[in-house]
């Protein structure tokens, strides 16, 4: 604490030789980030817990109703595409926490300021959000994927006494991986929406608003013909056609046509808040 | 060395900076004085490549900070506003910065030691005081080992030993041959701390020189007089070279409704003895002390912000306002 003191801690020597700072020591830093709040252990944990759960939860209930024939409706949908099934209702709702978490990665840095330093260390700024983007998607990929997978086997073994599902039949893998596929887009489609609103309540609001309330709007829209495209065209229901091994009613796109559509949105997202975080005072 | 050229910053219609020039040297302390709103900050932020000036340039060692290689190896900076995530320990936060500098963790534990946060760097910054922040500013600015250092207001909330640290570091980092550019509303604190100083008001150059100077200069000798009889002692003063000025009409604490004189240009002691040698009859002879606060008060009394500056359309400043500047030039040839 004192001056004396601090003269030998000022010594350079730690911090020399100076390097140019790289990408890879971005990367790292914007790791430290993640992994360095609670939010983040948060959210992923209630994402693997409900999907997990809820996937086990709605299969199971969803066989009981049809071995004891309570609900004809809704048995269809098990029997006709059992993987879009056990796919689309845990993941369903776990996905929420993704978005939740994706806004919050970009958000946090503005609504507690670190943004600030972040852009101190790292002037072009565009490099924070790249390697923000890297990390960060690596990270939900590894997780989702790992999850996607226990899903679909909880599931298989849910469903086993009522229709017989394998990796091995058409389409089944890609849908398995396509869903890990997904989920990664998606944050990065939350962690985009955050760099343009900044605000954690008003991205977060944004993001489910999207995905849950106005993907379910423009199905009203599917008896016309362009509403079919507007509706499929629409980001978050683009991109889950990767996981549907059997096409939607009235679906206009291929399964990796979506999921292009998905991507291609998200990018542009990207694009539209990495041009405000060169341009805009920090 | 920090070289701000012709900077104007705009927000909206409000002029928060405007076509200001100045330097910073190595090897000393520079301190940057205006009142709330001169335009402190949003300079600094400019020199640290955070808002975007409107016009004019800053560069530090000719460069704009967004083209530094390695930018917290030559640029420590404090912000006033605060930048430390709440749920982040003080170490992970530090760690970050480090990363981001290809600077090892040992750097890190080297600056919590020095900033005497070592015991509390796994708490989250939320948990910490206000004067525990500033000391993780001042680590997170002291990193890289920079030879140029920025900060903005960094006494505040700290307590009287803080303080006290603060000054001695500042100090301790000129004399290595470092530039420190330090801003403060606080006079006397620059009085104690800087070797030269910069002051603005409402965005404006209104002094740029050494810090004796400006005491002297701006402050001047003055006297302060009560007598009864003013009219003969102001003859008097004019007499022998002097200038007196009827001050406002106040009361001393006995209740003397006796005149008030500001006399200029003559010592305390040859008033009393002009006064006496006419058998003048002084209640009072006072000289005044010079200091920096008066100096920075008669500087900035035409600029506050709060003032006056709503009736007053952009463009159409007092001519008091526009004669400020110029004042400022006279001592030190350098500027513009």
């Amino acid at each position: 604490m004192s001056t004396t003191a601090a003269s030998s801690q000022l010594g350079s020597s730690q911090v020399r030789p100076a390097e140019r700072v790289g990408f890879g020591h971005l990367m790292l830093a914007e790791w430290t980030k993640i992994r360095s709040v609670r939010s983040t252990l948060w959210s992923l944990a209630i994402f693997v817990v409900a999907t997990l759960l809820l996937t086990w939860l709605f299969t199971w209930l969803t066989v009981h109703a049809l071995q004891t024939g309570r609900a004809p409706r809704r048995t269809a949908d098990l029997v006709t595409d059992p993987v879009t099934f056990i796919l689309q209702t845990g993941l369903g709702f776990g996905q929420l926490a993704i978005c939740v978490l994706g806004a919050l990665t970009m958000t946090t840095e503005y609504s507690t300021g670190v943004i600030r330093a972040s852009l101190l260390a790292v002037p072009k700024r565009l490099p924070v959000l790249a390697a923000k983007c890297v990390v960060f998607a690596s990270l939900i990929f590894v997780i989702a994927e790992i999850v996607s997978f226990v899903s679909f086997f909880i599931g298989k073994a849910v469903v086993h006494p009522v229709v017989d599902v394998s990796l091995s039949q058409p389409d089944v893998t890609r849908a398995v991986i396509g869903a890990g596929l997904y989920l990664t887009v998606l944050s990065l489609f939350a962690l985009a929406i955050g760099s343009l609103i900044r605000h954690s309540a008003g991205a977060i609001a944004t993001v489910i608003g999207l995905v849950l309330v106005v993907g379910g709007l423009l199905n009203l829209l599917d008896n016309y013909d362009w509403g079919r495209h507007v509706h499929d065209w629409f980001p978050p229901v683009a991109g889950g056609y990767i996981t549907r091994i059997v096409p939607a009613t009235d679906q206009v796109l291929s399964p990796w046509q979506g999921f292009a559509v998905f991507c291609g949105w998200t990018a542009l997202l990207l694009i539209g808040g990495a041009y405000l975080l060169k341009r805009r005072d920090a | 060395m920090i070289e701000v050229r012709d900077l104007t910053k705009k927000f909206g219609t409000t002029l928060a900076v405007d076509h200001l020039s100045f330097s910073v040297q190595p090897g000393r302390v520079t301190g940057f004085l205006g009142p709330n709103g001169a335009g402190k900050s949003t300079t600094m932020r400019i020199i640290l490549g955070l808002d975007h000036p409107t016009s004019g340039s800053a560069t530090i060692n000719g460069k704009p900070y967004a083209d530094l290689p390695s930018p917290l190896r030559t640029v420590g900076a404090l912000l006033e506003a605060k930048s430390v995530h709440t749920g982040r320990s003080a170490r992970n936060h530090l760690l970050f910065l480090a990363q981001t500098q290809g600077l090892p963790s040992s750097r890190v534990d080297a600056m919590l030691d020095l900033v005497g946060l070592r015991p509390v760097a796994n708490k989250r910054a939320g948990t910490f005081s206000l004067g525990m922040s500033q000391r993780l500013g001042v680590a997170a600015a002291m990193l890289g080992d920079p030879q140029i250092l920025l900060l903005d207001e960094p006494v505040n909330g700290l307590d009287p030993e803080g303080v006290l640290w603060i000054r001695n570091l500042m100090k301790h980092l000129a004399s290595e041959g470092k530039t420190v550019l330090v801003s403060s509303h606080l006079m006397n604190e620059m009085a104690v701390t800087a070797d030269h100083i910069v002051v603005i008001g409402r965005g404006r150059l209104l002094a740029d020189a050494p810090t004796e100077e400006v005491i002297a200069r701006e402050s001047g000798q003055s006297v302060r007089v009560r007598t009864p009889d003013p009219v003969r002692l102001t003859e008097l003063i004019t007499a022998n070279g002097g200038h007196a000025v009827a001050a406002a009409p106040t009361e001393n604490g006995n209740g003397d409704q006796a005149p008030m004189l500001t006399v200029t240009g003559l010592p305390a002691a040859r008033v009393g003895e002009l006064a006496a040698s006419a058998l003048v009859v002084l209640h009072e002879l006072t000289p005044q002390l010079a200091s920096l606060e008066e100096a920075f008060l008669e500087l900035t009394s035409d600029s506050l912000e709060f003032g006056h500056m709503e009736s007053e359309p952009d463009g159409a400043q007092p001519a008091s306002e526009r004669r400020r500047p110029e004042s400022a030039q006279t001592t030190d040839g350098s500027i513009r």
